[in-house]
């Protein structure tokens, strides 16, 4: 592997990893609140989508990406009535609700442009090169030339792990996870706090998708979430919960991504089919390596009727 | 957790059910509006291409329910003992590829023992999908939910692979395998249908599975933990890892021959994107059905004719196909939704409103 070669493995990395990233932060605070939102991936298509449409209305790809953030919010609240307003399964709504913004995205698509899908083509978000750390040798254009969303992860990493860790708000954040009886003791209102975590964790997803349509594909397909949603819940559990090591979890998924096409690049003769499933059956294997370490917020996935 | 979903009695599962068909209906005409389409028109291809007449109720209908009634017993099954398999849709291609697998490789048996071969393969190869989520829970304690999920990406794309590569037809021109021989083939359970012996096979299974929930010990055991796995333990005396074991096994061999029926009986050979996310819709139909196995026979019927109407309401009134998922979604949450309000009510204090 040569240095251009490897600069562009490096590149394409970090751009897979960061729609991982913003939807893998997003879903952090979420479930350290105790909620698990597997409908993260209806978020990420309606943010496809809210972002393609939003930036074809609103000529400009950062109303675009609002958009998508919106739509992904939308979702997100959808999940929240559900599961916790009337305190249903979190794990069936959120599957009915990926279900749904699959089905809903598509016929949306279809209904707007036709079912064969003309190309879409859309206001895009150009990489910015920033000044002198997009210069360092190797890693400076992969980390510092990318598109704005990308820096937008860079800063919700720390901002998100100072927020929860540092702050009065993260400690009741965290309570309502860990043990939502004492948190609701001490004057928490446990479902008010899961439901604005869970709308945050939908806007994230939503940029997620808006990053994927915009600044990746350059147009909507449907289904082009691809699992992302799930394989952003999987980095979660890699990156422990704590948003600094989930920023890192989801850029080594990023890599694993980039492999597939560098290695068919480099001409290993391996079908195209083993390479798509081979970021999946890694991070199988990562959770199975990693997480007997790890522990998951006490009380995720548990609903909660407050007691008055 | 399952107990919640699961009503006590048939028929509040049944008046549930119909509730949320309701609910769904009257949101989807809703949705049909605002979308600007004429939700009675799409009522009326709907009901034309699914039960307009007998031919089309058993050779549509019928046919297109035989892989949702496999997979939505399969996911009633786990979701019964407690265990989140979401991953129906995985093991149904690893029981599609196994099958055919069987199919295309002993050809000259006899069709008495090539059949149950083919099937007995299918069943393997959806139990073996379903082990590696159920190791990692019993082993590693690692939840089941993402792992199923991620299970199905690869269960796609190494069907994806088997068609391009090592069991693509002779020629090597389209993505899918030769046919299978006519041993091989399931055959017709109304002469002169589409209908298949797989139809009637999942009957069977259905009726085993009502009858092992009812009478038997295990049937017992798979509630008891299903409902509290610490409970089971310890005030029944229940190994609960053995308990999910079995069933997580036995779910994934049942959507296993989801795949595997649809090719012995139907499609005679392996496609790329054989399933149309059955196996995710068969989430959707295990909660209608009440998680009962008698539910999931009527539900799965319910949307084999939801998919055979979208096909014709596609076709005749210009309605993207994708409202199905739609429809299936609002399902879905329609009968979470009931089930949360009639578990507010049996919880309301009496003198309430709660008689």
């Amino acid at each position: 592997m040569n240095q251009i070669e490897l600069t562009l493995f490096l590149e394409s990395a970090v751009r897979l990893g960061i729609p991982l990233a913003l939807a893998a932060i997003g879903e952090t605070i979420t479930e350290r609140s105790g909620v698990i939102n597997i409908g993260l991936e209806g978020s990420i298509i309606a943010g496809a989508l809210g972002g393609a449409l939003g930036a074809l209305a609103f000529e400009g790809a950062g109303l675009g990406v609002l958009s998508g953030a919106m739509a992904g919010l939308l979702v997100g609240l959808v999940f929240a009535v559900f599961a916790i307003g009337l305190g249903a399964d979190q794990i069936i709504t959120g599957t009915a609700v990926t279900i749904g913004g699959l089905g809903m995205t598509g016929a949306i698509y279809q209904a707007r442009f036709g079912a064969t899908g003309t190309e879409l083509s859309l206001p895009t978000l150009a990489p910015v090169a920033i000044p002198v750390l997009s210069e360092i040798p190797l890693v400076g254009s992969a980390l510092f030339a990318q598109a704005p969303t990308a820096y937008f992860a860079y800063l919700m990493a720390p901002i998100a792990w100072y927020v929860l860790f540092k702050t009065a708000w993260g400690l009741e954040l965290r309570a309502t996870g860990e043990a939502p009886a004492a948190a609701e003791a001490a004057g928490v209102r446990v479902r008010l706090v899961r439901f604005m975590a869970t709308l945050f964790g939908g806007a994230m997803a939503g940029i997620a998708g808006a990053h994927l349509a915009l600044a990746h594909a350059g147009t909507f397909a449907e289904n082009m979430s691809a699992g992302k949603g799930f394989i952003a819940i999987a980095v979660v559990v890699l990156g422990r919960w704590n948003p600094l090591l989930v920023l890192f979890a989801a850029l080594f998924f990023g890599a694993a991504s980039a492999l597939q096409f560098f290695l068919q690049a480099l001409g290993f003769d391996l079908a195209y089919q083993i390479f798509l499933a081979f970021p999946y059956v890694l991070t199988l294997a990562a959770l199975a390596g990693w997480v007997g370490k790890s522990r998951a917020p006490a009380a995720l996935a548990l609903p909660w009727e407050p007691h008055r | 957790m399952s107990a919640g979903i699961a009503p006590a009695r048939a028929r509040e599962a049944a008046l549930l059910g119909l509730g949320a068909v309701t609910l769904t209906l009257g949101a989807g005409a809703v949705l049909l509006l605002l979308g600007g389409y004429d939700p009675v028109a799409a009522g009326a291809s709907m009901l034309r291409g699914s039960i307009g007449s007998w031919n089309t109720f058993v050779s549509i209908t019928l046919v297109r329910s035989v892989p949702l009634l496999f997979a939505g017993l399969a996911v009633a099954l786990a979701f019964r003992a407690g265990v989140w398999n979401i991953g129906a849709e995985g093991q149904l291609y690893a029981g599609a590829v196994g099958g055919v697998w069987v199919a295309l490789t002993f050809t000259g048996l006899p069709s008495l023992l090539l059949l149950p071969a083919v099937l007995l393969a299918s069943c393997l190869a959806g139990g073996l999908w379903a082990l590696v989520p159920t190791l990692m829970r019993l082993r590693l304690g690692i939840g089941e939910v993402i792992t199923t999920i991620l299970m199905n990406f690869v269960g796609i794309y190494m069907a994806a692979w088997m068609v391009h590569g090592p069991l693509q037809e002779q020629r090597g021109v389209f993505p899918q395998t030769d046919r299978i021989v006519e041993a091989a083939r399931l055959p017709a359970l109304i002469p002169g249908t589409r209908l298949h012996i797989g139809f009637g096979l999942a009957l069977v299974i259905a009726a085993v599975l009502a009858v092992m929930f009812r009478r038997t010990r295990l049937g017992f055991q798979i509630r008891a933990v299903g409902a509290s796995p610490q409970a089971a333990a310890v005030a029944g005396r229940i190994d609960p890892a053995r308990v999910i074991f079995i069933s997580f096994l036995a779910s994934g061999a049942i959507a296993g021959l989801a795949g595997g029926a649809e090719v012995s009986g139907l499609t005679y050979a392996l496609y790329e994107d054989l399933s149309d996310g059955w196996g995710y819709t068969a989430i959707a139909v295990a909660l209608l059905g009440g998680l009962r196995p008698g539910g999931v026979v009527v539900t799965a019927i319910f949307f084999g004719a939801l998919q055979a109407g979208a096909g014709a309401m596609q076709r005749d009134a210009g309605i993207p196909a994708a409202w199905v998922d739609v429809v299936e979604a609002l399902v879905i949450l329609a009968v979470l939704g009931l089930d949360r309000v009639r578990a507010a009510r049996a919880a309301a204090p009496t003198g309430e409103g709660g008689a």
